[in-house]
């Protein structure tokens, strides 16, 4: 029986309009990236630190988390750890009912998707209100973000045009980009001036200074964060830089690998509460560190350096697969190369392990990486995880997609190769019953011809061009 | 690999005019607009608000702007002035709907990318810069500094921040639809840089 992936697989390729839209969007991201990174030796450079300090980070976390939460604390705001999205979505709606808020207006944020945190509110009895234009379009219409940077990349202009008109019926009927633009302005102004309460994503939080940053283009991230008389943001605690002086490199490479942009319309610096005097600005913040399974990844060395990421998404941008296919075939929060490593790793390989087998690992996604994630060499030890012989292995309750056929397939190829005998042995008799290779391979021969032995294997050919066996 | 401390940082040694020429150069790329003023600028902020309509201009009233925002406002101009000292819990509903425009200072601005450094605080609040349509801010060109790094090297931002810190590049954009790019989604529609005459 085929997996959910594969059935998701299939629905994906089989949606053209979604396919062309996400065509369209992913060639014009590369392209601008491309335009934004002009010099090939700063681009590099860049990247290199961007690596650094990322490693940085991580190498010291533990450290740099009670550093911020000292320095936030200092700046009078409340930090609360989460370990599980179920305690952040309970310590946010304990926030919430103190307030007596009923809505929330919230700006993007992927850390609130893992947690299910509109979901959750809305069994609470408190409306969540999406305030980014994208992430609009997705609530009206009842759906998943599918892709990280542009959530509603896959819509064009004539659905998202009918669904405004079946939303709000009392505005006038527009299919152009700027008067749909015009409406959601006209829609959330409302909104942005009855909210108490507001919920943000971190983008990095500066252990030095207890500053979060976020970034945006829209101003909705700003109200979200100024107008309500209650801020809360929710961060991944990976996402903590060590020094203020790291943050310009690092934002530099956020926005250009993002979306080409040199910068973005806003850099919003919080480093607490209203203060004495001030006559606007929150008179609560609330900083909830959310693990969820982010401890767990940061224990293995190799695989910690999943936590590098910035959450740029120049990896699903560049990847042949997630172009073809779009964001939600991947079925998780995160999807694209960085979801294919980090889904499985957050989630447990006996959930979504097959997701690492979603690449060619044609390496494209850490050419673009502006932290250098080694994403193909994480599919592959993610791959191997989930076939090694031993179930036990400390971080990811690997084993169980370990498969009888295949694991024996593997041991054989690897009995084989072991040993020059074998494998001339094998492959001159491979070469004699090419005549049994199957001409039809499922799909693979839809539109391919099927692979067959060569007659005569290379190693012979190249003997009989007199060269020597090493 | 080496150590994130050891890395060189990129600076420009740009002089005074080339920051203030890439500085302008950057931000027009992202519909920002930038405008060279003298002393009389409080009548060039009326004229450009009497141009597009807008009927009240508030500015944070204890601001360092004020006094010369004030002393130099024409008396016959329709647009009026609104010294802004309200808390937000009472002033929020004419913020919402009845500011035009508003002007502000700034801290400073970043040559390469085009950006205007602000703090609000108790001078300037924060929503000043975000609410109304219009955000007008006077620069004094002998702020621009070549990267963000630079400037907030120089001005010692570790050492404390303020509650809110702001880079403004631009009036608020979206491109979530299609990957087209619209200007005046929530914040402002227009932004309007007063670069002072630098013999000032
Ligand atoms: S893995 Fe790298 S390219 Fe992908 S989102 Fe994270 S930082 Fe960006």
């Amino acid at each position: 029986m085929p997996s959910e992936l594969r059935l998701r697989v299939e629905s994906g390729l089989g949606n053209g309009r979604v396919r062309v839209n996400i065509r369209r969007a992913m060639d014009h991201l590369v392209h601008k990236r491309a335009a934004a990174f002009p010099d090939a030796e700063e681009r590099e450079g860049l990247r290199a630190q961007g690596e650094a300090i990322r490693a940085e980070a991580l190498a010291r976390l533990p450290e740099l988390l009670e550093t911020l939460e000292r320095t936030c604390t200092g700046n009078g705001m409340r930090v609360h750890w989460a370990e599980t999205a179920a305690e952040a979505n309970r310590i946010a709606l304990d926030i919430l009912r103190a307030k007596g808020a009923r809505t929330l207006i919230k700006g993007k944020s992927m850390v609130s998707e893992e947690m299910g945190l509109n979901a959750f509110l809305a069994a609470e009895g408190i409306e969540a209100v999406e305030t980014d234009l994208g992430e609009l379009i997705l609530q009206l219409g009842g759906e998943r973000p599918s892709h990280i940077i542009a959530p509603a990349i896959h819509k064009d202009r004539y659905e998202v045009a009918e669904l405004f008109g079946r939303c709000f019926p009392e505005l006038p009927y527009r299919e152009d980009i700027e008067g749909l633009t015009a409406a959601a302005r006209a829609v959330m102004r409302e909104r942005f001036r009855a909210a108490t309460a507001g919920l943000s994503g971190v983008n990095f939080a500066v252990a030095e200074t207890g500053t979060l940053c976020l970034v945006e283009n829209e101003g909705n991230g700003r109200l979200c964060t100024s107008a309500p008389d209650v801020h809360i943001a929710v961060m991944g605690i990976e996402k903590v830089i060590a020094r203020l002086d790291q943050l310009p490199p690092l934002l530099t490479l956020l926005t250009r690998s993002a979306t080409g942009q040199p910068v973005t319309t806003y850099v919003n610096l919080i480093s607490g509460p209203r203060r004495a005097g001030e006559r606007d600005g929150p008179s609560e913040v609330h900083l909830i560190l959310l693990d969820n399974g982010r401890s767990r990844v940061y224990a293995d060395p190799e695989l910690r350096d999943t936590l590098r990421c910035i959450r740029c998404g120049a990896c699903m941008n560049h990847c042949p697969i997630y172009a073809r296919l779009g964001g939600h075939a991947y079925g998780t929060v995160y999807p694209g190369p960085i979801g294919s490593i980090l889904e499985p790793q957050l989630q447990g390989l006996d959930r979504q392990g097959e997701l690492a087998e979603a690449s060619t690992l044609c390496g494209a996604c850490a050419e673009a990486c502006p932290v250098k994630i080694p994403i193909p060499k994480l599919l592959n030890r993610l791959r191997w995880e989930a076939v090694r012989p031993d179930p036990d292995a400390p971080t990811l309750a690997p084993g169980s997609r370990r498969r009888a056929l295949p694991a024996l397939g593997w041991w054989l190829w690897a009995w084989v190769y072991a040993s020059p005998g074998r494998y001339r042995a094998i492959s001159t008799l491979a070469g004699r019953l090419r005549w049994l290779a199957p001409r039809r391979l499922g799909a693979w021969t839809r539109s391919r011809t099927a692979p067959v032995p060569a007659p005569r294997p290379l190693s012979r050919l190249v003997e009989a061009e007199g060269f020597e066996r090493e | 690999m080496p150590g994130a401390a050891e890395l060189t940082v990129r600076r420009f040694d740009w002089g005074a005019e080339e920051q203030t020429a890439r500085f302008s150069q950057a931000l027009v790329a992202v519909q920002g607009q930038v405008i060279e003023v003298g002393a009389d600028w409080p009548r060039r902020v009326a004229d450009l608000l009497a141009e597009r309509g807008a009927g009240r201009l508030a500015f944070g009233s204890e601001a360092e702007l004020a006094a010369e925002l004030t002393r130099g406002w024409p008396p016959d101009s329709p647009v009026r002035l609104v010294p802004w000292a309200e808390p937000i819990e009472t002033g929020r509903d004419r913020l919402f709907g009845e500011i035009e425009a508003a002007l502000t200072g700034c801290r400073g601005a970043i040559a390469e990318t085009g950006s205007l450094i602000l703090w609000p605080g108790r001078m300037e609040p924060r929503l000043l810069s975000l609410v109304p349509p219009i955000h007008l801010v006077l620069l004094d060109p002998r702020e621009i500094r070549s990267t963000l790094h630079e400037l907030l090297v120089e001005q010692a931002w570790s050492a404390g921040m303020p509650s809110n810190a702001l880079l403004i590049t631009g009036p608020s954009k979206s491109a979530d639809i299609e990957q087209t790019l619209t200007y005046g989604v929530h914040g402002p529609k227009e932004l309007i840089v007063l670069i002072r005459a630098s013999s000032d």
